[in-house]
């Protein structure tokens, strides 16, 4: 029980992967995959913040007072891979402003259809 | 002192390019400066693999903060090699770019096209020198940033949904990486290549270990296009511009099979990767499925572009054939495909390129009657079609020669027999182009087709003429592939 519900942290990131991934492949809106890809990074995002957590543990700042710290580089990775992700966030919504110049539309099957007897 | 700094400037120098590319506005200056980076990265992955070859691996340690706390940048048998490949390809397309970008990409975005390809070759460079597991995913994720942006640069439409589907696929091929990296830092507390495989060795019982080596073994292999994770490969490739299919397809397919052979062999081991977990059947299975689901798809497609996209993905499947095995002669096949199929691929995209020049598209219709047109080209598409199928005298031949013999050398003599019925299969879509090239005439009032710029043939017969030349000299491509595959096989951390 204690695994379980002390684990809850990793549950999280599990049911936000798994809602992300969903998202990304159900839904033909091309808006709602980019959502469906951020959500999913972010379950990303707190499983390594929480690894780097240590029970008990402080801000990693020298104190004479703080003996145990929290490991401070899965944040430091963290930080990177956020940047990553918003600039994926951000190259996804300039296609897809292309895509509804170019189509008129951000529907998936819609703009299959146009495609389809070229 | 620049010797010393070599493995860091190789990222260093296409990485400060790129804005200065942007900043220059004119398409035909960013191409100078992009073709000058180029050479540059050439000769320094041709010193690297010298130094390699004649002294052993070189460690530097980026920023002076010592390995393994600070990233470790790292070049050894198998990276020098992978350098020179996408160096020697990066330099040869940049040749013949001018003409190609000039005449598929508006003016105004040529400079950003020439920014994207140094920022994708930086990633590259990147992903193959480092030797920390963290730096792998950054610099995958700047050349894959910019290699969607290469791609939506197409001219049709469809390069913008094109893009799109990559960039879906991409981003959760890399997040998968991510994650593997994240749970191998869980066990182990490092991300130095080295040292992780140090502190791996005893955790083989781990669960934490095995989810990781899942996660890494579903996100490579979405990189590198094994079937069935291939899906964003054929469009992605097909409506790219000709330069960036040409780029794509000889270089960022080859650095995914380098990752993966990275993790697999060199941080996990090759007892934990085949013994404990069952790589080497999976990957044997979708390898072959591979072959024969990419050749069978190619033989029906009417876009060129396309039917050698699908030809990559069949081509995929024989470098993890020979990487399945986990031998010292298929991780040989394995390597020596990697690089030949850079060239074949790479020389066949550029020819693409100059029939795209020359006749405005490249579908089987544009094939009409060009056997006598343009003679030059179709003589490259001949022979790096030879080159495919593994006629003798060809590159294509040496690496399947080495994968039937690491078959036969495991008594897997059926599927020696399946490798061959796929090079078949590659006969029946290289001769589409024959016949379409010299036996049909070219349709009713067809403009009259001339011969593709001396700028476009050049480079072409460069990667064309390499493919045979290594196809009868195999001593140095034999020997590199050799002393990477005993590297990879070896304990996993060399002295």
């Amino acid at each position: 029980m204690s695994t379980t519900l002390g684990l809850y942290n990793y549950w999280i990131v599990i049911f936000l992967m798994m809602v992300g991934l969903y998202i990304v492949i159900a839904h033909p809106n091309l808006i709602k995959k980019i959502v469906g890809l951020n959500i999913f990074q972010t379950s990303v995002f707190i499983l390594y913040i929480s690894m780097g957590k240590v029970k008990g543990g402080a801000a990693p700042i020298l104190d004479d007072a703080v003996t145990v710290y929290s490991n401070p580089l899965p944040h430091v990775l963290i930080l990177t891979a956020i940047v990553v992700g918003v600039s994926t966030t951000a190259l996804a919504l300039a296609l897809i402003v292309r895509i509804n110049e170019a189509y008129g539309s951000v529907e998936e099957d819609e703009i299959h259809d146009q495609d389809a007897p070229l | 002192m620049i010797a010393a700094n070599l493995p860091a400037l190789q990222v260093v120098i296409p990485l400060l390019a790129a804005p200065l590319a942007l900043m220059l506005r004119r398409g035909s200056l960013s191409h100078l400066l992009a073709l000058l980076v180029s050479v540059v990265s050439l000769l320094i992955s041709y010193s690297l693999l010298q130094a390699v070859l004649t002294s052993g691996p070189i460690s530097y340690a980026m920023g002076g903060w010592e390995p393994p706390w600070g990233i470790e940048y790292r070049v050894d048998a198998i990276n020098a090699f992978v350098l020179l490949i996408v160096s020697v390809i990066g330099t040869v397309v940049m040749l013949a770019a001018r003409t190609s970008v000039a005449a598929e990409i508006q003016e105004k975005k040529q400079s950003l096209f020439y920014t994207a390809y140094l920022l994708c070759l930086a990633g590259l460079l990147g992903i193959t020198t480092t030797g920390d597991a963290f730096n792998v995913f950054v610099f995958l994720e700047i050349s894959s940033l910019s290699t969607y942006i290469l791609v939506s640069l197409g001219r049709d439409r469809r390069a913008l949904t094109a893009a799109f589907q990559y960039l879906i696929m991409g981003t959760i091929g890399a997040t998968f990486i991510l994650i593997g990296v994240g749970l191998l830092y869980m066990t182990t507390g490092t991300l130095n290549m080295l040292d992780m495989a140090a502190r791996l060795a005893p955790l083989t019982d781990s669960r934490t270990v095995q989810a990781a080596f899942a996660f890494l073994a579903v996100g490579t292999s979405l990189k590198l296009a094994l079937f069935p994770l291939h899906l964003w490969l054929p469009n992605a490739y097909t409506y790219a511009p000709s330069m960036a299919s040409a780029f794509l397809a000889a270089t960022s397919t080859k650095v995914a099979v380098y990752v993966m052979l990275r993790f697999f062999f060199t941080i996990f081991g090759v007892e934990f990767s085949f013994d404990v977990m069952p790589l080497g059947i999976i990957f044997m299975a979708l390898a072959l499925l591979a072959i024969f689901a990419g050749s069978l798809v190619a033989i029906f497609q009417d876009n060129v572009k396309r039917l050698l996209a699908y030809s990559s993905i069949a081509q995929v499947g024989y470098m993890m054939l020979g990487v399945s095995f986990a031998t010292q002669t298929g991780l040989v096949a394995a390597i020596l495909h990697l690089f030949n199929h850079a060239m074949m691929k790479g020389g066949l995209f550029l020819a693409l390129a100059a029939v795209c020049y020359s006749t405005g598209g490249t579908s089987i219709a544009n094939f009409r009657g060009l056997g006598k047109t343009m003679p030059w080209t179709m003589m490259a598409i001949v022979l790096g079609g030879l080159s495919l199928i593994g006629v003798p005298l060809t590159v294509g031949f040496v690496s399947k020669w080495y994968l039937v013999l690491a078959a036969l050398e495991q008594g897997y003599w059926p599927v020696a027999v399946l490798v061959l019925l796929g090079s078949l299969l590659a006969v029946i879509y290289i001769w589409k182009l024959v016949e379409a090239a010299y036996f049909q005439a070219p349709d009713e009032g067809a403009v009259v087709v001339k011969e593709a710029p001396l700028s476009l043939l050049l480079p072409t017969w460069i990667l064309i003429g390499a493919s045979i030349y290594f196809g009868i000299d195999t001593n140095l491509t034999v020997s590199a592939a050799e002393s990477a595959a005993a590297a990879l096989l070896g304990t996993g951390v060399q002295p």
